[in-house]
C-alpha cells in the first residue's frame, strides 16, 4: 500500500500562480523568447500526397532582398538518425503525405521569409496516391501493439456464441472522424546553435512542448548530440491536448535550420493551416460494436472491432479498443484494431487517445441496448458493473462509476425521464436527454526525478515537467508542501527547462502521479538527511519509484457525464443547454483548477459531439478545412450550463496523494452522452459524428 | 517596401520602420517585443490578438502596421494600472480561473473591456432582445448571453468560456443574479 500524504496544502483552492504572468500576457512563450537579431524559417509544403522532389528551384527565393538561406534535401545538413520518418525532415525526395516539408527559407523579416517560401518552385513525379479509409478494405493489418504498448486483439470466451444465442443482441458500427488537437499557440521553436571550441556546439530550443526532456531526447538521437549539447526550455505552453507530447517535423526543421546558421537564433512557428499536416491528429475510427444480453440486461458478452488510419511513413495505433476490455462485465469478449497504412499526415496523441474515440461506440450502443431492453441507461450499466476488472481479473483500486452515476442523476433531474425518444416538444425544440460513462487509466511513467533545495528560508524543487494550462505550477507546490510538511507559501517548484532534473511527458494524465512521487521521494530524502532544521543549500533528490499496487490492482478513474439536447424542429440546429459531469479521480489536489479541467474537456467534448470534424478530401490527400473558421470548435455561446463534480474518493493505492489525474477523463463519454440525447430528442439514432443538422433532419 | 510610423502602445511611444505588409501584430510582436497580444490563427478567426486601439477592441493581425500610423494601443499588459497592480478583468480572471494555457487570454481580457465598453454605451448584440432599449444589464441570464456572445469571438481551445463569463460578468457588476 502507498502511503497517503496528509492532505493540508493539497485539496486547497488556490489560485494560479502563473496568473498574474498570463492575465498580463507577460508570460513567455516559444515563439516570444527575446533573443537578438532572430531570423524568420518559413516552410514549403509538399502539394502532392505521394511520389517524389525532383526539382527545387530556388533562385527567385535566393534572390530576394533579405533572405539568408533556402534549405532543401540538396543541401541540408545529413542527420546523425533517421529512423522516425516523420522526422527525417529534408533527408530525402520521397513524398509520404501531403504538406510534408520540403524546403525552407530563412530571412531577417517574416514578411520576407513568406514571399520567399512562395518563391520557392518544387516539381514533383507524382503517383498514385491511397487516402481513402474504409473497413472493406483488403489491405488492413494488425499493429504489433496499440498506443502505448497495449495488444492489439484480446478475446475470451466465445464472442460468437454469445450472438447467436443471447436473446437480446445489437450488431451497430460506429464512427468518429478526424480530428485535430488546435492547441491556441500554433507549434513553435526559437532556436540556436552555437559553435564551440573544443565541445562539438550548443543547441538551444526554446520549444512549445509537453516534455523538454523527451524534446532533447529526440534531438539528441536525430542530430548524434550529447544532452549536454542540447537544453530545451519551455515555461509555458499554450495548450497542446497532446499534439507538443512528442516532437513533430517542426522541431527539427527548427534545429536544423539554427544550425545553418550559428549563432543566430531562428524563429519558427507553424501557420494554423500547416497544423493540420504536420503536428499530429486523431485518426478517424470505425467501431463495430457487437453486445450480447440477457433479457434483464446483463450482458453476456460485449465486443468492439476496430478500423482505423495510419501513415504509411510512420505507424500510430489508436487504442480504440481498449476501453472496453476493462468497461462492463460479460463472460464474452473481443477486442481487436485493424489498421489501413494510407498517404496522409502521421496521427499521433490527442487528449485521451483510446478512450475518447473508444467511449464513444460503446456507449451508444449501451444506448441503443437499454432501448431495446425497455431499461433505463444508468439502470443497465449499474447491472454490468464488474466485481472486479475483466480483462484481468484483478479487483480496481477503487470504481466508482456507479456513486457517479447516481450522483449525476440525482444533480441532473434524470428520475422520472420517459425514456421514449422524440416526444417532448418545446418552443419549436425537440428536447432529449442522454448519459454515458466515462474512464481514464491511472498512469505512472517510469522516469522523473526532482531535486529539493532549502535556500533562505524557503524550500525550492526543480523538475523538467511542464505546465501546459494543467496547473503544474501550482499543484506540485502543493504536493512539496506536503510531503515537507511546509507552509504551501513558502514552497517553490521550478518546471520547464533541461537544466533541472528529468521529467517524463505531460500526457496520459500521468504529471501529478508522477512528477508529485518524485517530489515526495526528493523530500523523504531530503528528510532522512538534514531533518527538520535545515541549512542554507541542503539539498536531496529523489525519483518517482514503480508503484507496487499496480501489480496487485486495476488502477482507473471513473465518471458519467449528462446531457440536456435541443434540435431545432425546422432548421435541425442542434444545442446543448446542460451539460453535466460528476468524476470519481482520486482526491482532487486543487479544486479550482480540476474543474478547469473538467469542465474543459467536456467543452472539448462538445466541441467532438457538434462541430469537430477534420475533412480530408481523399482526392488530394488534403484536410480542406485547415483552419479555426472551418474546423469548428466550440465558441463561448455554445456553452450553457455546463457543471462539473466530483466524488469524494480515498484511494490508497494509486500514489502518495491519492490523486488519479484529471486532464483526460473529462472528454471521455461526452460526445455519446449528446448523441444519446440527440436520439431522445428526436428519435433519430446517431452513430457518426459529429451530430450536424443534415445528420438529423433528414430522419425526422 | 518600407515605411516608418509611430505607434503608441501601452503609454510608451515607438518610431519604427516597417515592411508595409507587416501586420499591427507583427509589429507589435516582433518588431517592438510586445507579445502580450498572441497569434493564433493570423486571420482573425480566433481572437487571440485582439488589442484596444483607441478603447476599442480590434484583431491585431487583420489589421495593417501602416493603417494605424499614431494609433493608442493597449495590449493586456497595459491595462494594469501599474506593475504591481491589476485591472479588474485581470482579477476576476484569476479568481474564476478564466483561462488554462493561458495563450487566449491576453486576447480576451482586451475584448472583455472592450464589451464592458459596449454593455455600458448600451450597444446592442445579436442576442439582445429589444435593440433600442439595448441589453438588460439588469437580468444575469440577459447579462450572461449577452457576454457570451459577444465573447464569442475569442476562442479558448482549454474551454475557459465558463469562467470567462463569470468573471466578465463580476466586473459588470452582476454576481450570484443580482446588479451590485
Amino acid at each position: 500500500m502507498t502511503t497517503t500524504l496528509e492532505p493540508r496544502a493539497i485539496g486547497r483552492d488556490l489560485a494560479r500562480r502563473d496568473g498574474g504572468a498570463k492575465v498580463r500576457g507577460t508570460a513567455v512563450y516559444a515563439d516570444e523568447t527575446p533573443v537578438a537579431d532572430p531570423l524568420f524559417c518559413r516552410i514549403v509544403q509538399a502539394t502532392v500526397a505521394r511520389g517524389r522532389v525532383t526539382e527545387v528551384d530556388t533562385a527567385d527565393a535566393s534572390a530576394l532582398d533579405g533572405v539568408v538561406a533556402v534549405l532543401t534535401t540538396a543541401d541540408a545538413e545529413r542527420l546523425a538518425s533517421t529512423d522516425d520518418a516523420e522526422l527525417a525532415v529534408l533527408q530525402g525526395t520521397g513524398i509520404g503525405f501531403r504538406g510534408q516539408i520540403v524546403a525552407a527559407v530563412l530571412a531577417g523579416t517574416d514578411e520576407v521569409a513568406r514571399e520567399a517560401a512562395d518563391l520557392v518552385r518544387v516539381t514533383y513525379a507524382e503517383e498514385e496516391h491511397d487516402a481513402r479509409l474504409s473497413a472493406d478494405r483488403d489491405d488492413l493489418y494488425t499493429p504489433e501493439s496499440v498506443n502505448p504498448t497495449y495488444p492489439p486483439d484480446t478475446a475470451e470466451g466465445d464472442m460468437a456464441a454469445a450472438m447467436a444465442e443471447a436473446p437480446v443482441t445489437l450488431d451497430r458500427t460506429y464512427t468518429t472522424p478526424m480530428h485535430h488537437n488546435n492547441p491556441m499557440e500554433p507549434h513553435a521553436t526559437t532556436a540556436l546553435w552555437e559553435p564551440r571550441e573544443g565541445d562539438g556546439g550548443h543547441l538551444t530550443l526554446w520549444d512549445s512542448t509537453q516534455g523538454v526532456h523527451p524534446v532533447r531526447q529526440t534531438v539528441t538521437q536525430i542530430f548524434g548530440l550529447e544532452p549536454e549539447q542540447v537544453r530545451v526550455i519551455c515555461p509555458f505552453v499554450g495548450g497542446g491536448f497532446g499534439s507538443k507530447g512528442t516532437p513533430h517535423a517542426n522541431v527539427v526543421m527548427a534545429a536544423l535550420a539554427a544550425r545553418a546558421v550559428p549563432g543566430r537564433p531562428v524563429r519558427l512557428a507553424l501557420t494554423r493551416q500547416q497544423m493540420f499536416s504536420l503536428a499530429g491528429y486523431r485518426t478517424p475510427t470505425i467501431q463495430r460494436m457487437q453486445l450480447a444480453a440477457e433479457r434483464d440486461g446483463r450482458l453476456r458478452g460485449i465486443a468492439i472491432d476496430v478500423v482505423e488510419q495510419t501513415s504509411r511513413i510512420k505507424e500510430f495505433a489508436e487504442q480504440t479498443g481498449v476501453p472496453t476490455r476493462n468497461m462492463y462485465a460479460a463472460p464474452n469478449r473481443r477486442t481487436t484494431h485493424r489498421l489501413a497504412a494510407l498517404d496522409v499526415p502521421v496521427p499521433s496523441w490527442m487528449r485521451a487517445p483510446g478512450e475518447c474515440p473508444g467511449m464513444f461506440g460503446p456507449e451508444v450502443a449501451m444506448d441503443e441496448l437499454a432501448t431495446a431492453l425497455g431499461l433505463d441507461p444508468v439502470e443497465l450499466r449499474i447491472r454490468n458493473e464488474p466485481e472486479v476488472a475483466p480483462e484481468t481479473g484483478k479487483p480496481f483500486s477503487s470504481r466508482n462509476l456507479v456513486a457517479c452515476l447516481r450522483e449525476g442523476a440525482e444533480r441532473f433531474g434524470w428520475a422520472g425521464r420517459d425514456h421514449r425518444p422524440g416526444v417532448r416538444l418545446e418552443d419549436g425544440w425537440w428536447v432529449g436527454t442522454g448519459v454515458a460513462a466515462s474512464v481514464y487509466p491511472t498512469m505512472r511513467m517510469p522516469k522523473s526525478t526532482a531535486t529539493v533545495t532549502y535556500d533562505g528560508g524557503r524550500y525550492v524543487a526543480r523538475i523538467g515537467a511542464a505546465d501546459l494550462g494543467t496547473g503544474a505550477w501550482t499543484v506540485l507546490p502543493q504536493i512539496a508542501a506536503d510531503a515537507l510538511g511546509a507552509p504551501v507559501e513558502d514552497v517553490d517548484v521550478l518546471i520547464g527547462d533541461t537544466d533541472h532534473p528529468e521529467a517524463s511527458v505531460a500526457g496520459g494524465s500521468s504529471g501529478t502521479t508522477t512528477w508529485g512521487s518524485a517530489l515526495v521521494e526528493a523530500v523523504r530524502e531530503f528528510r532522512d538527511k538534514y531533518g527538520d532544521a535545515p541549512q542554507d543549500g541542503d539539498a536531496a533528490s529523489g525519483s518517482v519509484k514503480p508503484n507496487p499496487a499496480e501489480e496487485e490492482y486495476v488502477m482507473s478513474a471513473f465518471g458519467a457525464q449528462f446531457a440536456e439536447v435541443r434540435v431545432h424542429t425546422d432548421t435541425g440546429e442542434v444545442r446543448v443547454p446542460r451539460l453535466y459531469g460528476v468524476f470519481a479521480a482520486g482526491r482532487i489536489v486543487n479544486p479550482r483548477l480540476a474543474r478547469s479541467q473538467f469542465l474543459g474537456a467536456m467543452t472539448m467534448g462538445l466541441g467532438m459531439a457538434l462541430h469537430e470534424q477534420s475533412l480530408l478530401d481523399p482526392r488530394t490527400g488534403h484536410v480542406v478545412n485547415h483552419d479555426l473558421a472551418e474546423y469548428h470548435v466550440p465558441a463561448n455561446a455554445d456553452v450553457d450550463d455546463l457543471q462539473a463534480h466530483w466524488i469524494d474518493e480515498d484511494d490508497p493505492y494509486v500514489n502518495a496523494m491519492g490523486s488519479k489525474g484529471v486532464g483526460e477523463i473529462g472528454i471521455v463519454g461526452t460526445a455519446a452522452a449528446v448523441a444519446n440525447a440527440a436520439w431522445h430528442a428526436t428519435g433519430v439514432r446517431l452513430r457518426d459524428l459529429p451530430v450536424t443538422l443534415d445528420r438529423v433532419l433528414p430522419g425526422r | 517596401m518600407e515605411t516608418e510610423l509611430t505607434l503608441r502602445v501601452d503609454g510608451a511611444t515607438h518610431h519604427l520602420r516597417v515592411d508595409t505588409r507587416t501586420s499591427l501584430l507583427d509589429a507589435l510582436r516582433q518588431r517592438l517585443g510586445a507579445t502580450s497580444p498572441k497569434k493564433g490563427c493570423d486571420h482573425g478567426q480566433c481572437g487571440a490578438c485582439t488589442v484596444l486601439v483607441g478603447g476599442r477592441r480590434i484583431l491585431g493581425c487583420l489589421a495593417l502596421a501602416v493603417a494605424h500610423d499614431g494609433a493608442e494601443v493597449t495590449t493586456s499588459a497595459g491595462l494594469a494600472p501599474g506593475p504591481d497592480e491589476a485591472h479588474p478583468v485581470h482579477r476576476a480572471f484569476v479568481d474564476h480561473d478564466a483561462f488554462q494555457c493561458g495563450y487566449c487570454t491576453p486576447g480576451q481580457v482586451c475584448s472583455a473591456v472592450g464589451v464592458l465598453d459596449e454593455l455600458e454605451r448600451g450597444w446592442p448584440s445579436a442576442a439582445t432582445a429589444d435593440v433600442v432599449a439595448g441589453p438588460d444589464l439588469g437580468d444575469a441570464r440577459a447579462l450572461d448571453r449577452e457576454i457570451a456572445e459577444r465573447m464569442s469571438g475569442n476562442l479558448c481551445r482549454c474551454g475557459a468560456y465558463k469562467g470567462i463569463r463569470a468573471a466578465v460578468a463580476e466586473v459588470a457588476g452582476v454576481e450570484d443574479g443580482a446588479r451590485r
